[in-house]
């Protein structure tokens, strides 16, 4: 395999996702929340793809296609909650949104 | 091609791809954190792109950078991207909660991979040139992950329904709008 191993693409991945997570824990805008969800999936993603490259098998990257439709069709419905919340006059503020806690 | 070579276009990508992610959470306007997304999916399909993923590569530009951030900044530019700017008046207690859950995260997750790992990762498998090509990909969908191509369609399908669901007017928001017209 040319270049690093495959240990490095992994680094990146842990590093990817913590800032994924420290984004959805920091922000409070949930258009930036879903945004700072996608890198964390995508960290998975490099995740999946680097052991599928260290074993030599595809499964991971079959898995990896999965995710991405699973991440598409999340993105759908989260979208579609905050634009229903923006119609019906909430505010865009994942702080202020507490009805449920109980 | 050159393993420097490699080695240097890997760097880049890297390095693009983790400023860009710091770029998505540190931006108050939710518009410019999108736009630093599609930097950040770019740069990944191109690691991608050197781990012998090549129809990935390509389904991340495609499916990702294109379709998924089309449909945000369209959701953005319909919302007016409001700013909430993360990092003003100082540290709070959520910013260094937030640091300190995060860096526990990463440490557990570097921790766990080189205690595990040990040298099992520097070889990695040889491979043919055929790997991660579309034809593989597709060849091993339709045979080995049947049910797992079929589950996807269903969940796309699901979503889409569900979609529209969200997109359609209730009652009670054309009460509230009606409301506002009479006000």
């Amino acid at each position: 395999m040319l270049g690093p191993d495959v240990s490095w693409y992994l680094v990146i991945a842990g590093v990817l996702f913590s800032i994924g997570a420290f984004g959805v824990l920091l922000r409070r805008s949930p258009l930036i929340v879903l945004l700072s969800l996608e890198i964390m999936l995508n960290a998975a993603n490099l995740t999946l793809i680097s052991f599928a490259r260290l074993h030599g098998e595809h499964d991971g990257q079959i898995f990896a296609l999965a995710v991405m439709a699973v991440a598409a069709s999340e993105v759908v419905v989260g979208l579609g909650i905050i634009v229903a919340m923006s119609r019906r006059k909430l505010a865009l503020d994942v702080d202020e949104l507490r009805t449920l806690r109980g | 091609m050159g393993n420097a070579l490699v080695w240097l276009i890997w760097i880049v990508a890297a390095f693009g791809c983790l400023g860009s992610a710091v770029a998505v959470i540190s931006f108050g306007n939710p518009f410019f954190s999108a736009l630093a997304l599609i930097a950040n999916l770019a740069s990944l399909a191109v690691l991608y792109l050197l781990a012998d993923a090549e129809f990935l590569a390509a389904a991340q530009v495609l499916v990702y950078a294109g379709a998924v951030m089309v449909m945000f900044l369209f959701v953005i530019g319909y919302l007016g991207g409001r700013a909430d700017a993360p990092f003003a008046g100082g540290p709070s207690w959520v910013a260094l909660a937030s640091v300190l859950a995060s860096a526990a995260l990463l440490i557990e997750i570097v921790v766990v991979i080189g205690l595990k790992a040990d040298d099992a990762l520097t070889n990695a498998a040889d491979v043919e040139a055929a790997f991660g090509s579309p034809a593989e990909i597709g060849r091993i969908f339709l045979t080995d992950h049947l049910l797992a191509f079929e589950i996807t369609s269903i969940v796309l399908l699901v979503a889409a329904v569900g979609g529209v669901i969200l997109g359609t007017r209730t009652r009670a928001e054309q009460e509230l709008e009606e409301t506002d017209a009479r006000a």
